[in-house]
């Protein structure tokens, strides 16, 4: 008897921990976006964006760049390379992709900051990067960000570096 | 409880093997399905073997040789592949199966039926793993670590992949348990947890990591074939996923996965050094604790292997941190081999030469490890021969002189025949200078800055290469050596006596050699 249990009881480790392996994914996800290390940035709706406080005297430094996974189906860039900002108050620039094959493609950009210690006070009120993009055949357009940096960044922090990498969704439609 | 199990077995008919090949295939018992775990074993280290020396072949100078870079890569992935899964984990499964229940005085393992399960699945698995290389486009050529987004781009073969390791992990799970619950219900009247032998406490330990890890790592390929086939988007980046956390997964099963391939191997040095220095074992209790400190401390260091993925410093110093501390228990372990033969009466036959040779070189394997754990370093290190080297170090000299010793230590009590003393020596010398010849210069390599997994290299590399793939042949051809002694004790040979090793302690040497095809059907009392 003592056996049986005891086996049944070792079942249960194996099947847990195959559960456990499926729970790294949100705790991985919940872990990021708490330290910022991956880089995710925060979001934010606009009337906590107006609430904030607006630090005139201190300026910071943010650059844009982009990236197209893989293939080369898309153009896309910055439309403004740099800006400099002051933390509190928010700010609107565009990224413009390009659809260079004569078929409908959807996009996904994915967003990364660094240094990473910044990218928990990197808020955006509104990104392209929320939703999925599509493109008609060849359409170029302006894609437009939203974003206020915290006013409790630290203060070591004068340059920040807003990365977005361009996927291509393989499941059209 | 006890007296249940025995009775179970006496309402058989007949005490003997059934006849014939079904024997093998219906087979319950504990000392069969140990023989077939061994023989699997020793047929996948040559096919493994052989893909090995397929890539020191195509190494041996720069330019591309033999093989194509597809087809070199493949190799690489499935040499990895069939030494962990095919080889090392079936041996030292093996070993358990045979030793486990005469060594803690049971009539055989606690749950028969699922052990010749367990074994089964094997020979399946690898078929289908060995069988990618057949299908169109050819087998796994991402590493076997299988990282995303580049496994996903693999042919036919990456759903067979994919299978067969949840037919390995599923066989090892159901070995391990059987293991646990061996050893946690049928232990002879008497033998406390702290009077098993070590062999009985590493692998009871090492079980456990089973158990804990390969669901995990099941997990994980399950959800690289999801994001191919059923459109999700764990490691996708497109879909919100992120490859790296495959590295975190993988890695959570992987490390603690490498000492599921030592901690056994410890097990086994700790039973043949004190028979052959007739001394007994140096801080026994000390062992179980670095053991079981070893074994938890590797569920905590598993990023040390992805220190180059962008990690911050704090993650990257505490990964640091935990993965040196880990020299600690193993230190203490060396040292206890150490003062064990400090002023023992020792005799150098074969089992413990391949014991002494696995403390000394599984040391170095240590030590080039505890370089590639400082972060800074590693940068230096990450992905190049240097690492080719340590892994090695630890895995050849290590893991399989281990088994290679306990093969030679318990074979006459098994085959109930002497090995042949002179090769068994020559074995040892032969395999000790080759592996050395063969892994030693791919340190230098990994300095240099030779990088891993490459079929071609800058010609400055030549020599250590060169010398690296005679190692490998040399090595390689010297097994063969070690299969004539082994079915040459199995046919034949001076007739051993019960105790076998002058030193020897333990239940398994009170068995006659060879033992009783049912044997402990009335358990020992152990005082």
């Amino acid at each position: 008897m003592e056996k049986k249990t005891s086996v049944v009881k070792l079942f249960m480790i194996p099947i847990v921990m195959f559960g456990f392996g499926y729970l790294m994914v949100p705790i991985y996800d919940v872990f990021c976006d708490i330290t910022g290390i991956n880089g995710k940035t925060g979001r934010v709706s606009a009337s906590q964006a107006a609430s904030l406080e607006k630090q005139q005297e201190r300026t910071i430094k943010v650059e844009f760049t982009s990236t197209v996974n893989q293939d080369g189906s898309w153009d896309f860039a910055p439309d403004m390379p740099t800006m400099v900002v002051h933390p509190g108050e928010p700010y609107t620039t565009t990224f413009t992709a390009r659809n260079k094959l004569d078929e409908q493609l959807i996009s996904q950009s994915v967003p990364s900051v660094a240094p990473s210690k910044a990218a928990a006070h990197f808020n955006k009120t509104e990104c392209f990067c929320f939703v999925e993009q599509k493109f008609a055949a060849f359409e170029e357009r302006a894609m437009p960000l939203t974003f206020i940096i915290d006013p409790d960044i630290p203060e070591d922090v004068d340059i920040v570096t807003l990365s977005y990498t361009l996927f291509t969704k393989p499941h059209n439609g | 409880m006890n007296a249940h199990a025995v009775d179970a077995h006496d309402d058989h008919d007949h005490h003997g093997p059934d006849k014939g090949l079904m024997r093998w295939v219906r087979t319950t018992n504990h000392k069969d399905i140990g023989t077939l775990y061994l023989l699997f074993s020793l047929l996948m280290f040559f096919v493994g073997g052989a893909m090995a020396l397929v890539i020191r072949a195509e190494l041996f100078q720069p330019g591309l040789q033999f093989v194509d870079p597809n087809f070199f890569n493949q190799m690489t992935t499935m040499h990895a592949l069939i030494m962990i899964f095919g080889v090392v984990m079936p041996a030292f499964v093996g070993l358990a199966n045979w030793m486990l229940p005469i060594m803690v005085g049971a009539p055989d393992m606690a749950l028969p039926r699922m052990n010749n399960f367990s074994f089964w699945i094997l020979p399946f698995a690898a078929t289908m793993l060995i069988g990618t290389l057949f299908v169109e486009g050819g087998g796994p050529a991402a590493g076997w670590t299988m990282y995303p987004p580049l496994v996903l781009q693999g042919g036919k073969s990456f759903p067979m992949l994919i299978f067969s390791v949840h037919l390995l992990g599923i066989s090892s799970i159901m070995g391990a348990i059987n293991i646990v619950a061996t050893i946690m219900n049928l232990r002879a009247p008497g033998m406390t947890y702290m009077k098993m032998p070590l062999f009985v406490w590493t692998w009871f330990i090492t079980a456990y990591l089973l158990i804990a890890t390969m669901p995990v790592l099941a997990g994980a390929v399950t959800m690289l074939l999801t994001d191919k086939y059923f459109a999700t988007s764990f490691f996708s980046a497109a879909g919100g996923g992120d490859p790296v956390m495959f590295q975190h997964i993988f890695w959570f099963f992987g490390h603690p996965e490498v000492y599921i391939l030592i901690l056994p191997a410890f097990g086994i040095v700790s039973q043949i050094i004190p028979t052959f220095a007739r001394k007994p074992l140096f801080g026994y209790a000390s062992m179980v604790y670095a053991t079981a400190s070893i074994a938890f401390l590797s569920f905590i260091v598993w990023a040390h292997h992805m220190f180059t993925v962008g990690m911050p410093v704090v993650g990257e110093l505490f990964f640091m941190m935990a993965t040196m501390l880990i020299a600690v228990p193993t230190g203490v372990k060396v040292f206890n081999w150490v003062s064990t033969m400090w002023r023992g009466s020792m005799t150098f036959e074969t089992p413990m030469l391949f014991a002494i040779g696995f403390v000394i070189m599984f040391t170095i394997g240590g030590l080039s490890g505890l370089m590639l754990a400082m972060t800074p370093i590693d940068f230096q290190y990450h992905d190049t021969y240097f690492v080719v080297a340590h892994f090695h170090y630890v895995l050849v000299p290590g893991a399989v002189f281990s088994i290679v010793a306990a093969v030679y230590y318990w074979l006459p009590k098994w085959t109930g025949h002497m090995y042949d003393e002179k090769l068994g020596r020559l074995h040892f010398w032969l395999s000790t200078i080759f592996v050395n010849v063969l892994f030693w210069p791919q340190h230098y390599l990994g300095l240099a800055g030779m990088p891993r997994r490459i079929p071609d290299y800058a010609v400055q590399f030549a020599d250590f290469n060169m010398i690296s793939s005679i190692g490998a042949f040399g090595f390689g051809l010297s097994q063969l050596l070690f299969v004539v002694v082994v079915f040459k004790a199995i046919r034949g040979g001076q007739q051993a006596t019960d105790q076998v090793w002058e030193g020897a302690e333990g239940l398994e040497w009170t068995l006659s050699s060879p033992p009783p095809y049912h044997s402990f059907s009335v358990q020992p009392e152990i005082k």
